[in-house]
Order: structure tokens, then sequence, then C-alpha cells
């Protein structure tokens, strides 16, 4: 392990330059921060992950955030285990019927101010699984949502450029 | 029952369905129906997958001995069938799956209990005669354990890491687990239901997010299930294509999952590590087929996707670095006393129950159940392709990891072979204008075991119905048994050596 360990001193570090905000999400809270109030929540935020019937590829690529490549915690972002300790809920999925009350209970347990992302084609509409008796279809459907982030799943990047938005804003 | 019997021979003796391809599908009087219930719990037979259609029941089944592979097809006039659950506990889960569904009752079956039915959907049995839900669902009432010094641990179905929905009951006795029951179904999408119809395309794409995780596999088994219905011959390079996505999914997931049970056993640098490697896996993806989780690079036919020329020499590359950048986690893993002291005997799974289960996988494998669909029952081009399928028989977490370990060796070699070998020519066979009627299957071994795919399409080239079993079905029941004496601290570390999919279980 020693021998890893000072190897990894010698490295070159892997992480990334950090992308810019996306523009889409920049617009997209504009028009949500007319009409709430504007809330500071400082440089830093905790998010609480809630996959409300995703397929699961969404939660790959937003473990992705946390690898040496992206390491989203240099931007003051971290993954916490309770809504209680969360700014942010980040739902995936087309909101099952059977997590819809669990969805509803988290939102309900995270402290204002409050923001909600919901990720993924399905958090948006339902995506391919929208119409189906077991799907609310949409995150909106549930909780009020402040930001979109699309894609299929969506990539790291655009995960990271849609939570910079989110930091930006503040 | 004689146990020189084979399974085509019993079949035989039912009324065989013409145009079920490759293996054969029989509809089955309640006699021999029950009779191949008697050679399950013989163990003659093993479970393959137990699926409903609107009047009868479908019961997919693998005899070792023989390597045969066949479909029962029993008719429920009466909106029952005899219940296999008591001689085939892998089964129960199905059944109740299967009344939830299609209405069809489990007749005397050993737990009448819904499953995937949380009483949230507006319709009951949507695959068969839909009614309307009148009033709320009753509660769910969880199995018991009784004695001194009980106490219960409710978690989930939000669980506190970034990870899927699901519901644990754990019973303890101070740290020690005395029952584990699990609840899922949270995250069931309807998605048999939204494939009754679907066209061919959408179908697919809906396969292939059945578990993201597993993407490749499910397309994979998906299109060959197609391909076997209407006799689709794929072009060579296409069939080795898909098995080179199929590897790249397999390195990924393994370098994951090696990383993230070591996480569990609060070993971060392991994980630190292993997270870089699957992202390496996962960027080379993306700049060979455009899509960094191999997402509808698959479809009926061939691939949608050629591999650039420049793809070519990049995974090469890939490869060498892999493989040099692993062995020395391997070593680390290997000789960190604190981390094996975790892993090393926690959560055993005895050879009876890998078996009993027919557990796919780095499950079945670390328990020494010698199965892997790559080579029994076998696709191409895996039958032109020297590969190992490593089998321990520890059972335990350490065994588990050591598996995806030599799994990612034995891919990594494939990768190797498969671009050194990789033929020209087209990369998707043209469709006829009408695929159908017929009813295919395929049994197709992803990251995490044996994806079993069934359908039918329609005279016009819809699908009529689709049918998909993901390896987590005989793989979440193991995990309670597993659990059992272990302390609840180890749990994270035992559920995640299974990895079990909860999207794909729910559907």
């Amino acid at each position: 392990m020693r021998k890893l360990l000072f190897q990894n001193l010698l490295r070159r570090t892997l992480t990334q330059a950090a992308p810019q905000p996306s523009q889409t999400a920049l617009a997209e809270l504009g028009e949500r921060l007319k009409v709430t109030t504007r809330r500071r929540l400082g440089r830093s935020l905790s998010i609480r992950e809630v996959d409300a019937g995703s397929c699961n590829g969404c939660e790959l690529e937003i473990h992705a955030l946390n690898n040496a490549y992206y390491d989203v915690e240099r931007f003051g972002i971290r993954f916490v285990a309770s809504p209680r300790h969360a700014d942010v809920l980040l739902v995936t999925g087309p909101v099952t019927a059977n997590m819809r009350e669990a969805l509803q209970r988290t939102y309900n347990a995270t402290p204002d101010p409050k923001w909600v992302v919901a990720v993924g084609d399905c958090g948006r509409d339902g995506g391919v699984f929208c119409g189906s008796y077991a799907c609310v279809g949409g995150v909106g459907e549930v909780i009020p949502v402040d930001l979109h982030i699309d894609g299929c799943p969506p990539t790291p990047e655009q995960l990271l450029e849609g939570l910079l938005a989110l930091l930006a804003m503040q | 029952m004689n146990q020189t019997v084979s399974l085509s021979e019993t079949l035989g003796r039912g009324e065989l369905i013409g145009g079920h391809r490759p293996w054969p599908r029989a509809v089955v009087t309640p006699e021999i129906w029950q009779e191949l219930a008697i050679g399950l719990g013989k163990r003659v037979y093993t479970l393959l997958g137990l699926w409903g259609e609107p009047e009868n029941v479908n019961l997919a089944l693998f005899q070792e001995a023989s390597g045969e592979i066949g479909v029962a097809s029993l008719n429920c006039p009466d909106g029952g069938f005899p219940s296999l659950g008591h001689v085939c506990p892998p089964a129960q889960r199905l059944e109740r799956a299967l009344a939830d569904l299609f209405g069809l009752q489990p007749l005397t079956g050993p737990d009448a209990r819904p499953w995937l039915d949380h009483g949230r959907w507006p319709i009951r049995h949507p695959l068969g005669a839909a009614q309307t839900r009148s009033g709320p669902a009753d509660p769910y009432p969880f199995l018991t354990a009784e004695g001194e010094s009980l106490h219960q641990i409710p978690v989930g179905p939000v669980h506190a890491g970034i990870i899927e929905p699901g519901h644990f009951r754990f019973t303890a006795n101070g740290e020690t687990v005395v029952r584990l029951e699990e609840r899922l179904g949270y995250v069931h999408k309807g998605i048999e239901t939204l494939l009754r119809g679907a066209t061919l395309d959408s179908a697919a794409r809906l396969a292939g997010r059945v578990s993201g995780d597993s993407s490749v596999a499910y397309a994979l088994a998906f299109a060959r299930a197609v391909e076997a219905a209407c006799g689709i011959a794929v072009p060579e390079r296409a069939l080795w294509l898909r098995a080179l996505l199929a590897e790249l999914e397999r390195l990924a997931n393994h370098f994951g999952d090696v990383g993230a049970v070591c996480n569990d056993a609060a070993f971060s640098l392991m994980q630190a590590h292993c997270a870089v490697l699957r992202e390496r896996v996962l960027r080379a993806s993306a700049t060979c087929f455009g899509h960094r989780l191999l997402m509808d690079r698959i479809a009926p036919g061939g691939v949608t996707t050629d591999l650039p020329a420049e793809g070519q020499p990049l995974l090469h590359k890939l490869v060498v670095d892999l493989r040099r950048q692993f062995k020395p986690l391997i070593e680390l893993y290997d000789n960190t006393a604190s981390l094996q002291d975790r892993t090393v005997a926690t959560g055993v799974l005895n050879s009876e129950l890998a078996r009993q289960f027919g557990a796919g996988g780095y499950v079945g494998r670390a328990s020494g159940r010698n199965f892997d669909a790559r080579r029994m029952p076998g696709y191409p081009p895996y039958d032109r392709l020297r590969f190992e399928v490593p089998v321990l028989s520890a059972g335990d977490v350490d065994a588990r990891v050591w598996i995806r370990i030599h799994e990612v060796g034995q891919s990594l070699a494939l990768i190797e072979e498969i671009l050194d070998r990789l033929p020209s020519g087209p990369i998707r066979a043209d469709l006829p204008p009408v695929c159908g009627p017929g009813e295919g299957m395929a049994l197709v071994e992803g990251f995490r075991g044996d994806i079993l795919v069934w359908l039918r399409l329609a005279a016009d080239g819809a699908v009529e119905r689709c049918h998909l079993r993901d390896p987590s079905w005989f793989q979440w029941p193991l995990l309670e048994a597993v659990i059992e004496g272990n302390i609840v601290a180890d749990f994270p570390l035992c559920n995640k050596s299974f990895n079990c999919s909860y999207s794909g279980h729910d559907l």
C-alpha cells in the first residue's frame, strides 16, 4: 500500500478543469428565481440523491461525479446520507407509483431553503416509461422542480454543468 | 420420476408449438406440469423463468445433465395454476409477481402476499384482465421472528447512498441479524405492459433500459430473441462487435463493484483507484461507440454503431493500461489484512442454495456453481473464443470479489482477441419488412448473471408479449440467507458483493 500511496504523490492529478455552467440551466434557473425569493445557500451544496424509479443508469453517472476525473467535492458539492442534511434533492426516474409517497416524504423531510433537480429524460416527463400505469411521469408531477438536467443518462459533464449553474445563481 | 427422462421427451408428450426457437415450447397437461414440478424439487431441472400470459403460465427449465432447455406452458382456464413454490423456492416471488400482474393465482402456494403490487397502481392485474382498483391496499405483513431481546430495523425504500430504492426489514439480536426480509417492487415501471404492441425499435430501447448497468446484455438478449423468432442471420462483424460491447460493459461494472465492495469495508483507497479504471472504460466506450453506457448500440439484426478505425489501437492501449494499473490493486486487496478481515468468511452462501436457486453470475460461481451462459447454452462468437470461467467454492464476500477480479482478466484477454480477429463486413442485416409472427427466446450472460428474454411477435411485426427475467430474481432471496448470523454492519458489504438490480427485478 505504501508504494501505491507514494506513487500517487508523484503522479499528475487526473482531475480535469471545471466546465462552464450550462447556459440552458442558467436560463431555466433565472426564470424560476424571478418568481421565488432569491436564496443564498453559500458556496456549498449538500445533495441528497433520490432514485424514484430510474433504470439505475443515472445513478451510475451521478456516482461518477465522485471519481478523480470530476471530483465534485472541490466545488463544495457533496452527497449526504439524509434529506435532513440536504440543500438539494437530485431526483432520477419517471417517479413510479410505488415511490411517489417516499419521494414526497423525502421532500417534506428536507429543510428550507431547498432545491429540486430532476435528472434525466425520465425525470422530465417519464421518458421511455411515459404512459405506464405504474409511473406518475416526471418529478414535477409530485414536487416542484427548479432545474432539469436532460440526457439518457446525462453525462457527468452535463450533471456538473447543471450543478455549477445552481451554484452560480446564488 | 425416472431421472434419465430428458426434458425434451417430457415436453414432447405435450403439444409442441411450432415456430418457437431455438428451444422447444409445449403446452402441457396438469399431469406433466406436476412431473416437471417434482423434477424441479429433485433438482433434475433448474428454474430459468416463470412468466404469465393472460390465459396461461410459462415455465422455462434447464436440465443441467443433458444441457437441454425448454418451455412448458399450462393453460389456466380457472384462473389458477398449481404452485411450484413449495418444491421450488426460487419460483415463489415469480409466482407472486405473476399473480399481481395477470391475476392468475398460484394454487395453494406458500405465500399469498402481493409482491410488485403495493396497492398504488390505478388498476389491478395490468397484464391480465385489468380492473380499476377499489380502495387502498391492505397493510403488508412482514414475516415474524420470535424470541427474547429481538428488535427490528426498517431500512428504505430511500437509502443513505446513491443507490436504488427497496425496503429491508432486519430483525436483530443485538448486532446479529436473525432475519432479513426484503420488500421490493418500488421501481416497478410496467415495462412489460409498455412492450405490449411496441414496434421493434421502441421495444429494443425499452429492453436496454430495464437495468441501466446491463444495457448491453439486455439489448443483446432482446435482439437474439427477435432474431431467433424470425430466423435472421446476423453478419459476422456484428457478432464480434456485440461481444466487444458486452465485455466492455462487464469490465466497467466489475471495476466499479470491486471498488465499491472495498469502500463498504471502509477502504476507500481501492474505491478511488477502481473508479478511475471504470471511468477510463466508459470514456473509451464513448469515444469508440458514442455512448458511455453503450445504450442502444445493439439492435435486432446487428449493431447500430461500427467501431471506427482509430478505435482498434485505442482499445488495445486501454487493455494494456488497465492490466498494468489493476495489478497493484489486486495485490493491495490481497495484502491488506484489515480489509480481508471484513470480507473473508462474511456472508457465506453455501453451494447447495446456489444450486437450488440456479444463482447466476459471480454469486453462483463464488459458491461452486459452474454456469456461464456464454458457455452453456453458448452463443457466437464465444464458441470461437478462448476464455475461462472462474469458479470458487468459499461463497463469501471475498470469493465474490475474486470471481470479479478473475473475470476482469478474462474480459481483458477477450477484448484483445476480439480486436485481433475482428472480421470486416456489414454490421447489420436487413430485416424483413415484417418480422413475425414467431416466438423466440435467448439467454445471455450479463455482468451479474444470465438474462432471459422471451417474446412473441405478432403477424404485423409488433411485440405481442415480451418477458425479461433479470438474474437478480434468483439472487435477492439468497442475500436474505447469507446475512443470517452476520452483524448488521456487514449488510452493506454483503449487499454490494451481490449487487443485485432493483430495476431489473422490479421491471
